[in-house]
């Protein structure tokens, strides 16, 4: 379903040429529950900026969903982010004047949907994730953990393709980053599928599949 | 953790129409800018400030300017351009040279003996004298000796008394008509009629008080006096030829370029002009000080609005220099937007309709401002004519904020729009 072949990306740091990514090639099935993990500096990050069409490789081939996305400029990029990636960060990036269901709505925005069914999908996603009573809430009157699932309503919302989470628990504590894994074991569960980028070990183990980058290059992928 | 299924059912509801999408998203946009501007109240005020004094004063001077053209437009009512004035006309050349034409007393007859098609043929000749004495009070003011006709040709007429009648004319009556300001200076009662004013050595018996006019621009329209136009020649007889003017109307109006013309050939033979000689006279038509005015008027409203418009784009660049740091403070919602999938064209309509919204805040708030400036200013002069403020100026102010606010805001909503989702999730 996700298909990259031999992606390259390269970045000039004063005037030296230095690869963040060597000719990776990766594949990702779907209801894949995948681990991205590697050291800071490693590439995960323009790994998964990459993978998220959020940055183009410098050169290679990425398939998602049948589509080709290398090389497609940024308005096709935003489409297809649009449609087929849903993104969960590490700190919410949620919109801080907006209420939980209008945060859930924003991505429906972009694909035209009428405000009456903006706010239904939103308010069903929400209660999905169990914040049917945190509706009307802004990111500021909730709790951390409250804020993650509201960020995990966002990005299913669409009916993404991929659910890709960067370090989804990094800012919470460990009782409310177990409940946010469940979260994501509970999608797997049900045919989603879920690519976690983290450093965090035990958080890598919950995945079924762990796919380890080092110095630009895959260095490990096993199932867990 | 609830047990029902945590994926949406599939699939979603289907992608509106372009039109739809387009309404869609200007909601959405105008949603977003409305709450951005309500979040910095006092910063928003501030920007709009300078579109709010801008309109302000657009619309104060277009309805004062407005208001007092259509009072001056009022004083002219009824003077049609089929009413025509002929006066001396002296080349500034000559007028160095200390060389005044004058017309001649006999212009009157020629016109009224040999030009077809004219009506209300009226001499207006001024009459040099100092005062106007009653009893111990004194009063100055322009004083003419014309006929009755004036009564028709400048829609003047008596408030109290009668007016010049062609038998006072025969007879050279020694008899006046009083402006009111003058009856006032000289502090006569209200129905005057019988009693005598004094002018130089000469008495004359007043006969009626014309309808008050009231003021424009500070000069009162009431300090004249009239008296019969033979009177006024036999009173002035001794001096110089008068300086005086024939006011006549033309009977059909389509004929009006024609008689013109015919009165401009018979003054030249009746003045002994040759074939290259200039023309010492001129022929008016007595709608013309009106249209002059309203030319003025135009003219006004034309360099006001130039002014103005500067402090409009002063303005403009306000809103500019806002939407920069409002564009660099909210960089990562522009980066989750971006990472969402908000395209380029949204985040940029997005910033401008924030730009546009304030500023046509800013101008409705400058015409509500100018509106009551205008009534405020007015309202403190005693005998201003109350403002108008015609549509054009509403709506040109309304869509020229509206310009104002795209313009400016296109540098900063392209900003926005242009930035790359990563830079802009990571900018801190």
């Amino acid at each position: 379903m996700i298909e990259l072949t031999d992606i390259s990306k390269r970045y000039l740091l004063g005037g030296v040429e230095y690869p963040a990514l060597d000719n990776v090639s990766l594949s990702i099935r779907r209801n894949d529950f995948m681990a991205l993990t590697g050291a800071s500096g490693s590439g995960k990050s323009t790994m998964m900026n990459i993978i998220g069409c959020l940055d183009t490789p410098t050169s290679g081939s990425y398939s998602l969903d049948g589509e080709q996305v290398a090389g497609l400029d940024e308005e096709a990029l935003a489409s297809v982010r649009n449609r087929k990636i849903g993104f969960v960060f590490q700190n919410f990036y949620l919109m801080p004047r907006m209420t939980a269901v209008d945060n859930v709505a924003q991505p429906l925005i972009y694909r035209g949907i009428s405000p009456a069914q903006r706010r239904a999908h939103a308010e069903r996603a929400l209660q999905r994730v169990g914040l049917g009573d945190r509706m009307r809430h802004r990111p500021n009157e909730m709790s951390g953990g409250q804020r993650q699932r509201v960020a995990v309503a966002r990005a299913l919302v669409g009916h993404p393709e991929l659910l890709l989470a960067d370090e989804p628990t990094g800012n919470l504590d460990s009782r409310t980053a177990r409940e946010i894994m469940d979260l994501f074991t509970q999608l797997h569960a049900e045919g989603q599928t879920v690519v976690i980028v983290t450093h965090d070990p035990g958080i890598a183990a919950c995945c079924k599949r762990l796919v380890r980058l080092h110095d630009g290059k895959i260095a490990e992928d096993r199932d867990v | 953790m609830s047990e029902a299924a945590l994926l949406p059912e599939r699939p979603l509801a289907d992608d509106a129409g372009a039109s739809r999408r387009l309404i869609y998203a200007l909601q959405e946009c105008l949603r977003s800018a409305l709450s951005a501007i309500l979040q910095h109240r006092l910063r928003s005020f501030l920007t709009m400030l300078g579109i709010i004094i801008g309109v302000a004063s657009v619309i104060c001077v277009i309805a004062m300017v407005q208001g007092m053209s259509s009072r001056i437009s009022q004083l002219f009512e009824g003077l049609g351009s089929s009413t025509l004035t002929l006066q001396a006309d002296t080349p500034l050349e000559d007028r160095l040279r200390g060389q005044i034409n004058r017309l001649r007393v006999t212009d009157v007859d020629e016109l009224r003996y040999r030009v077809e098609g004219i009506s209300h043929i009226t001499p207006i000749v001024p009459v040099q004298a100092g005062a106007v004495n009653w009893g111990a009070q004194t009063a100055t003011g322009q004083f003419f000796g014309t006929s009755e006709s004036l009564q028709d040709v400048q829609h003047l007429f008596p408030r109290t008394g009668r007016f010049i009648t062609r038998s006072d004319d025969d007879s050279r009556r020694r008899v006046v008509v009083l402006g009111d300001k003058v009856r006032k200076d000289l502090k006569m009662p209200e129905r005057p009629e019988g009693e005598f004013v004094q002018l130089g050595r000469e008495w004359f018996k007043v006969i009626g008080v014309m309808e008050p006019r009231g003021e424009v621009f500070g000069q009162n329209l009431d300090m004249f006096m009239l008296m019969p136009y033979q009177t006024a020649l036999a009173f002035s007889g001794t001096q110089v030829r008068p300086d005086f003017q024939i006011t006549f109307v033309v009977n059909d109006p389509d004929n009006v370029d024609n008689v013109k013309q015919q009165v401009i050939s018979l003054i030249r033979r009746a003045h002994g002009l040759k074939k290259d000689d200039p023309n010492d006279f001129q022929v008016q038509a007595s709608d013309s000080i009106a249209k002059t005015f309203s030319q003025v008027t135009s003219m006004i409203t034309l360099v006001v609005g130039g002014i103005v418009g500067i402090s409009l784009l002063v303005g403009g660049i306000g809103i500019m220099n806002i939407m920069l740091v409002s564009v660099t403070e909210r960089t990562r919602e522009i980066g989750i937007a971006k990472a969402l999938g908000a395209p380029r064209r949204f985040i940029l309509l997005q910033f401008l309709i924030e730009a546009m919204v304030l500023a046509v805040i800013g101008g409705l708030i400058g015409m509500v401002l100018g509106f009551a400036l205008a009534y405020g200013v007015a309202g403190l002069i005693p005998n201003f004519p109350s403002p108008s403020v015609p549509w054009w100026a509403v709506v040109g102010s309304a869509m020229f904020s509206m310009l104002i606010g795209m313009i400016f805001g296109i540098l900063p909503a392209s900003k926005a729009a242009n930035l790359a989702p990563i830079d802009a999730l990571r900018y801190e």
